[in-house]
């Protein structure tokens, strides 16, 4: 080797990771130490209330696509009859849809617990001593609705028989319906802290470009490093974030939880559906912001990204979407498809987590979810270099497509 | 006889033959186009390692691009860049300090800061990078300014802040795009001087320019650019030999058998007469001018400035494209 060349140590250069730190750290400090950023942490309030209603929301429609079933077992004759009757009443009061179960083998406990069927409550006893066998709140709502059913099967119009009520603590339905609450609440919540916290992504690298420091930075590094950087700072940045908001949250909960009652738990428990949680929003938040880094490092102007946030927040309206209608359908195509796509997966696999407490789908999603952050990543930071990274004066571009430049 | 005999901007600049030593830089057939324009059509360039070298050429030349190709900044459509011998400009970017045209740091980055995390982009650990930038700051009667925001700083002073981060980490090689535009003369100066004392460590700076007397000043070797092409590239030296060195006669006697011995080329031009300098030399002239009884008051040999050997090589209407870009730094 020439002596006049650099040496082994001398050549070597950043590594990715130490590059992309580097980055990192400067945006990371740069934004908490911002007065800014304290409006920023003002989000959840405005965030909570949001979350909340369409939790709620979503809870119902899940209902309403997936009523509770009332399951019969009774002996076989009065079974018939109370099903005919309440066939017939049903164009005149809304009833509960009914389902003869094997009186003998079903133990009233087992059917509800049953958690690929959706019973709200199970019926025994006979057409003159029904009794009804559910959680509190379902039976309270059935016992007058199963009083007329038996009342008309028996042929007497006017002539009730008291309904015995025995509460259990749950059912298959009740906390069937509550997990897909627990989904649809999750999802929500992933999806707001998504579009606020990815959102600021998109204007991220307006601001390097403003500066004219990208130059500086692409000249150093790899485009591949600034990008990863921008990114996880900004994640970094959301994480304290959640930290605060979901401290505030923790606060409220022990200091008023008696007023708010029990979660319902989800399937995988809360330690680890916190923790996927916690990761999924990672997933979601690399994947859409590496597209939103992209869409906002290739205009020029603070103008053009709030131009661009719009369309940019429907589609995460239209994944979001798609991953709220596959909450209660596990299992089908459109949940398969919901979780193949790399945008929707992270919240697909939520709303999993908070229903089915199998923990391999996880593993895989979560490969699949990394591979395609690296994928978004540098066909980002690629189509950087080659439409933005050109030549020329960014202000001699006004009348030119994006990124058209005149060398020089 | 009255005859002195001067070449009037010796700079004692060494050529630059090809081949010999380690380069710096190489760079062979580079091209780019963009949407189909082709900004730089087969760029060759060797840079030996400790010049000064120069790319010019006026705006929209190609010039940036270049560089940028030369940095790793953009990729090249064809031809072979090299850097310290590698074809990947990042391989060896802890070696190279790089000064963009459009100057830029962080607004609410203090200046000691900026300069660490520029350094430590280069691979300086943020502590080392914050006390070479206060040493660098004091070294460059800034260090009041340390602690202020750039922001808070002059435009002059935020340039010297940058331009301090792209040697904080003690390159190699330092790339600087067009670095005397937005200087007055007192920084401009300033500037020369630092760029002549890194060469003298050592270092090897390329810079851009479109102003011919900063080339001229301070290059041992040039790229003169125009056209996205280099029509040549090598010695400020050979490019001034590109002219024949113009010849300046004042005689006593008007007419005689002495104007025989003028070249074909000799023109007046008031009380002198112009010509290139014959290719035998000025020996034989003298002394026929002498043997024809011209009276000789003066005579002087100037030698072509890199402004002529610019025009020569890269056309009338690029040098005026040159010229009037900056005229007032054209005039320093």
């Amino acid at each position: 080797m020439n002596p006049h060349q650099p040496t082994a140590t001398e050549q070597s250069r950043l590594s990715l990771v130490r590059a992309a730190y580097v980055v990192a750290r400067r945006d990371f400090r740069a934004i908490l130490f911002s007065k800014a950023f304290l409006f920023f942490l003002l989000g959840p309030v405005f965030f909570g209330l949001v979350s909340v209603g369409a939790a709620s929301i979503g809870r119902k429609a899940a209902e309403n696509r997936e009523p509770p079933v009332l399951a019969v077992a009774m002996e076989p004759g009065d079974a018939a009859a109370i099903e005919r009757a309440g066939k017939r009443l049903a164009p005149l009061i809304d009833l509960p849809s009914m389902e003869r179960v094997d009186a003998v083998a079903g133990d009233p406990a087992r059917i509800l617990d049953d958690s690929a069927r959706n019973f709200g409550a199970v019926l025994t006893g006979t057409l003159d001593k029904p009794r009804l066998i559910g959680t509190e709140e379902r039976i309270e709502r059935w016992k007058g609705e199963v009083a007329l059913a038996a009342a008309a099967a028996r042929g007497s119009g006017t002539n009730y028989p008291e309904v015995a009520i025995q509460p259990v603590a749950t059912s298959g339905a009740s906390k069937k319906s509550a997990r897909v609450g627990t989904a649809t609440g999750a999802l929500t919540l992933l999806f707001l802290l998504t579009m606020l916290l990815a959102g600021m992504v998109m204007s991220n690298l307006v601001e390097e470009k403003a500066n004219k420091i990208i130059e500086v930075l692409a000249a150093a590094i790899p485009m591949d490093a600034v990008f990863l950087g921008k990114l996880v700072a900004m994640l970094a940045v959301s994480m304290v974030g959640i930290a605060v908001w979901g401290g505030i949250a923790g606060l409220v909960l022990t200091m008023g939880g008696n007023g708010i009652g029990p979660l319902p738990t989800p399937a995988v428990g809360w330690a680890l559906f916190a923790a996927l949680f916690l990761v999924y929003f990672a997933m979601a938040y690399l994947l859409i912001g590496s597209i939103f880094l992209t869409i906002g490092a290739m205009v020029p102007t603070v103008r053009d990204v709030q131009t661009l946030s719009m369309p940019a927040t429907m589609l995460q309206l239209g994944v979001f979407f798609l991953a709220t209608y596959a909450t209660s359908d596990l299992g089908s195509p459109v949940e398969t498809g919901a979780i193949a796509f790399p945008l929707s997966s992270p919240y697909a696999m939520v709303s999993r987590a908070a229903q089915e407490p199998a923990l391999w789908p996880h593993v895989a999603a979560l490969a699949w979810q990394a591979l395609w952050v690296i994928v978004f990543v540098r066909f980002g930071a690629r189509l950087f270099r080659r439409r933005v990274m050109k030549s020329g004066p960014q202000g001699a571009r006004p009348k030119k497509r994006w990124g058209r430049a005149t060398p020089a | 006889m009255h005859a002195s005999l001067s070449a009037s901007t010796l700079t004692g600049n060494t050529a630059i033959a090809a081949g010999t030593g380690p380069l710096a830089i190489e760079a062979i057939g580079l091209v780019k186009r963009f949407d189909g324009v082709t900004a730089v059509d087969g760029v060759d360039l060797a840079v030996p390692q400790g010049a000064i070298y120069g790319v010019l050429g006026p705006n929209g030349a190609g010039k940036t691009t270049t560089l940028r190709m030369l940095l790793g900044i953009i990729d090249p459509d064809a031809g072979v860049r090299r850097v310290f011998g590698h074809e990947r400009p990042h391989d060896v970017a802890r070696l190279i300090g790089y000064l963009p045209e459009e100057r830029g740091l962080y607004p609410s980055m203090k200046a000691d800061e900026a300069i660490a995390f520029l350094g430590a982009l280069r691979g300086v650990p943020l502590t080392e990078g914050r006390r070479r930038g206060r040493e660098l700051l004091e070294e460059h009667g800034l260090g009041h300014a340390a602690d202020r925001t750039i922001r808070q700083l002059s435009k002059g002073m935020a340039q010297t802040v940058q331009l301090l981060g792209t040697l904080v980490h003690r390159p190699r090689l330092v790339v600087l795009d067009e670095p005397f535009s937005g200087l007055d003369a007192l920084n401009q100066g300033k500037l020369e001087k630092m760029i002549r004392r890194m060469a003298a460590e050592g270092t090897t700076v390329i810079f851009s320019t479109h102003v011919i007397a900063h080339a001229e000043r301070l290059c041992e070797g040039v790229a003169i650019i125009a056209g996205g092409k280099v029509p040549y590239a090598g010695s400020v030296d050979a490019a001034r030999d590109r002219i024949p060195a113009q010849v300046r006669l004042e005689t006593h006697a008007e007419d005689g058998r002495w104007r025989d011995a003028l070249p074909a080329d000799a023109r007046r031009e008031g009380r002198y007469w112009l010509f290139s300098l014959p290719e035998s030399g000025i020996e034989p002239l003298l002394r026929a001018l002498i043997e024809g009884d011209a009276g000789i008051l003066s005579l002087s040999i100037e030698r072509a400035g890199l402004h002529d050997a610019f025009v020569h090589i890269a056309g009338e209407a690029a040098a005026r494209a040159l010229e009037e870009e900056t005229p007032t730094e054209q005039a320093r």
